[in-house]
């Protein structure tokens, strides 16, 4: 019997019971919030998609990590922040820097070296900051950005502030010994820390199950008591759910959380990766039924707070912002040579 | 025969302690393992227990004596059968051993273990007068102070003065300082601003890092900074490179410091220099004092330093001795060498422990006739090659003096630009002297011949005056 075969659905790991917490449901949307989420992936997507496309052409060199596929984890996650709230993150920092608002003129710009560039041309992809959004880069190390994030939950807590410090990682950098340190650090002073484990299921092109132990990285904080749930990282609406609980958790003063965002990246670790690790078919089941653009469009159009046409109108305004920052980013002037010398010390 | 008792050494640089108390009685009978008495270092209180089993006959230091030489006697015990009458034939001193539970040890066992008093190998600078400090007005009351309060004196000033600044490090709360800097901090601060960390260093330096790019000042103790290398990643390409990868937006106001280079008898692993290594790295500002005075003046400039600024102090230098200025708000510039003495001869150039070899064989010097210049940089970056050519302007020879390992020491560096921009001014190559390329032997001997010596700093010297 076909139905004898099929494995049960398998109950959530993740429940932690000491500290009483699971995965939340997924929060309901308003039409305005499903509106607004839907902007905020297809801005990622479409700028993600002219950085690939940029990157061939020559413009911007180095290292490109893209963040196609995995738009809805930045996304339901600065929905559930406020005003003050931090973000730190690893090298793949594009997608997280529009969520946090960050000009797409600037970041475009910068992945081509130019003067208008967030850094003046001098970070490139991987390392931009934005003191005033409260994004703390972009980092090039892995794992690094995670002791940092820390600290900057440490700063949050010496000032007595109510603000919390979305820490981001990969899980590959999952494996750091760096991140085990700060998480009993951040479980020991009680820090207002929320590490999101982006769980794409590569690092980059080690899979998960060759290269941890322990493949729930909800329970990687088990040995310094800090509860971690897992999320469906490609439903905006579950990581909203869980920014929710985490962000209250934290502003509570229970000390850090762990969330395991289960997504998927499209495509390869960089732009020079040919990603044969993995099966073009495992791609393209991701993309026709998960994505989580088409999760959005499916339920705008289903309870018809948007029609087709109104979305295109959308994708249009977005494909406009991007192409003005692509045209921007072509045509703005290198850094002045004086450059080189500038920003080392103060 | 009766037993001589001598004063112990309790820690790897320990010279002299303070007898603070007697826990016995003349004509009390003692076991092995009792606690005689309570010593008192500049780090700590420690017991001394017995080692032997008799009488305590006759107590020779009184409770209350300060500055007790290592290896005193400081009692004597009878055996079986002896009396008072039989002491002055005491014979085989049996030290009293370091004891198993301190009220405050030196420091953790692996990390700064307790040791022999076969002593440091640099001991107490000869007299010398030091050139006036310019950055010191005339007349200003001077107060003698060890390094290690100037260290501790300048951390609370600017705790007192800045909201922001804080510590954070491995001991530096509730058990003092494994070295005794931060004494009286946390009493002072609280453990808000007093923070002892796991033994975590690539994880605290991070957390430390994060910290200042959110607009705290926060100083990083290490314990050593060979426990540094486990936190250079975060050091050099957190702190050292934000600034200028964020375009200017962004930097890490932060002070990396403590106990650098060779302490006594700790071997490869607890024995190096990272004057070369940090001051390799654009971003960073080094700072390496010498003087009680400049350990103040600088930490204080440190602290307010915008940038990332490795501190890098030594063990052996601690408990030195120098006069600091009594001033409300003494602080001194990064980046600008002091002429330490003022000569015409040759020009020796030295900074931390390196000018305790510079100082002697400047005395042995005089006694030669060479009239040495002695320049001490306090900054490794950024170098202050002004001061450096200006006396190589005047003498035409140039010595360069410090421990760490010799190839691409900072003396090579200053050798290369000084021949780059003051050739023509030089009647002798340079000469650089440092530690031996080899790691740091155990063996007292074999340390002894690793280090620089006074001997090496004069024989150079006489070779660059032809003499």
């Amino acid at each position: 019997m076909a139905t004898a075969a099929r494995k049960a659905p398998a109950k959530s790991k993740s429940d932690v019971k000491s500290s009483g917490l699971s995965t939340p449901k997924p929060v309901d949307f308003t039409k305005g919030e499903e509106l607004d989420a839907y902007r905020r992936m297809l801005l990622i997507r479409r700028f993600e998609e002219k950085a690939g496309q940029l990157y061939g052409m020559g413009f911007i060199g180095g290292f490109c990590h893209l963040y196609i596929g995995q738009e809805a984890v930045v996304t339901g996650m600065k929905m559930a922040l406020i005003d003050g709230d931090q973000m730190i993150t690893a090298y793949r920092d594009h997608g997280h820097m529009l969520a946090m608002e960050l000009s797409p003129r600037g970041v475009m710009a910068e992945l081509t070296g130019r003067r208008g560039g967030l850094s003046r041309g001098k970070g490139g992809s991987m390392h931009m900051f934005s003191k005033e959004k409260h994004f703390y880069g972009g980092h090039g190390i892995v794992g690094a950005q995670v002791s940092l994030g820390t600290g900057l939950a440490f700063a949050n807590r010496y000032r007595g502030n109510n603000n919390v410090t979305l820490t981001y990682f990969g899980d590959g950098a999952a494996n750091q010994g760096q991140v085990y340190e700060s998480f009993n650090m951040a479980s020991l002073w009680k820090l207002p820390v929320i590490y999101i484990i982006e769980n794409n299921r590569y690092a980059m092109g080690t899979s998960v199950s060759r290269s941890s132990a322990e493949t729930d990285f909800s329970h990687r904080g088990a040995s310094f008591k800090i509860p971690g749930i897992q999320v469906d990282g490609m439903d905006v609406r579950a990581v909203k759910a869980a920014g929710d609980l985490a962000t209250e958790w934290c502003r509570a003063g229970k000390g850090p959380l762990i969330l395991e965002m289960q997504t998927y990246r499209y495509r390869g670790h960089s732009m020079s990766d040919p990603a044969k690790y993995r099966s073009k078919e495992e791609v393209q089941k991701m993309r026709s039924e998960r994505d989580p653009i088409e999760q959005v469009k499916a339920r705008l159009i289903g309870k018809k707070w948007a029609s087709e046409d109104e979305l295109k109108a959308i994708d249009k305004e977005v494909r406009d912002v991007v192409a003005d920052a692509a045209e921007f980013a072509q045509n703005d002037a290198e850094p002045d040579p004086s450059q080189l010398w500038t920003d080392i010390v103060l | 025969m009766p037993i001589e008792i001598l004063m112990p050494a309790l820690s790897p640089t320990m010279e002299e302690g303070n007898l603070s108390k007697w826990l016995k009685n003349e004509g009390d009978k003692v076991v092995a393992g009792d606690v005689i008495a309570e010593i008192e270092t500049d780090k700590a209180t420690m017991e001394v227990e017995a080692v032997d089993e008799g009488t305590l006959g006759k107590i020779l230091i009184e409770a209350g004596t300060e500055g007790v030489k290592v290896n005193t006697p400081i009692a004597v015990l009878l055996q079986d059968g002896e009396s008072v009458a039989d002491v002055g034939k005491a014979a085989s001193p049996a030290k009293a051993e370091a004891p198993a539970k301190a009220e405050a040890p030196a420091a953790a066992e692996e990390k700064a273990p307790a040791q022999t008093p076969a002593a440091a190998p640099v001991a107490a600078a000869p007299k010398l007068e030091i050139a006036a400090d310019p950055d010191i007005p005339a007349g200003t009351e001077m107060v003698s102070t060890t390094v290690r309060e100037a260290l501790r004196d300048a951390m609370a000033e600017e705790m007192r003065r800045d909201g922001d600044v804080f510590i954070m490090g491995e001991e530096v709360a509730e058990y003092q300082g494994a070295y005794k800097i931060t004494q009286g901090l946390l009493q002072e601060f609280g453990a808000r601003r007093v923070v002892d960390t796991p033994i975590t260093e690539h994880g605290f330096a991070g957390v430390g890092v994060g910290a200042a790019m959110a607009g705290l000042k926060p100083i990083v103790e290490f314990m050593t900074f060979n426990f540094a290398m486990q936190a250079i990643d975060q050091i050099i390409n957190s702190a050292a490179k934000t600034l200028y990868m964020s375009g200017g937006q962004m930097g890490a106001p932060i002070v990396f410091r403590g106990p650098n280079g060779a302490a006594a008898r700790v071997a490869a692993q607890h024995s190096q220099c990272y004057a070369a290594w940090y001051s390799h790295i654009p971003g960073l500002k080094v700072v390496m004092p010498y003087t009680a005075a400049d350990a103040k003046g600088l930490l204080k400039a440190a602290i307010r330093d915008p940038n990332p600024v490795i501190f890098l102090e030594n063990e052996i230098l601690y408990g030195h001795s120098f006069d600091v200025p009594k001033m409300d708000d003494f602080v001194l510039p990064i980046g600008k060498a002091r002429i330490h003495k003022s000569g015409k001869d040759v020009t020796i150039v030295s900074f931390g422990i390196g000018m305790t070899y510079a100082v002697k064989a400047e005395a042995e010097l005089r006694g030669m006739g060479i009239d040495a210049e002695i320049i001490d940089l306090r900054t490794v970056r950024p170098l202050d090659f002004d001061t450096i050519i200006a006396s190589v302007k005047k003498t035409n020879r140039l010595v360069v003096v410090e421990e760490g390992y010799p190839q691409n020491s900072v003396g090579d560096h200053i050798a290369n630009q000084v021949s780059q921009r003051a050739f023509d001014f030089l009647d002798a190559p340079v000469i650089t002297i440092a530690g031996k390329d080899v790691p740091m032997p155990y063996a007292a001997n074999l340390e002894k011949l690793a280090l620089p010596n006074v001997g090496e700093v004069v024989e150079a010297v006489k070779a660059v005056t032809y003499r």
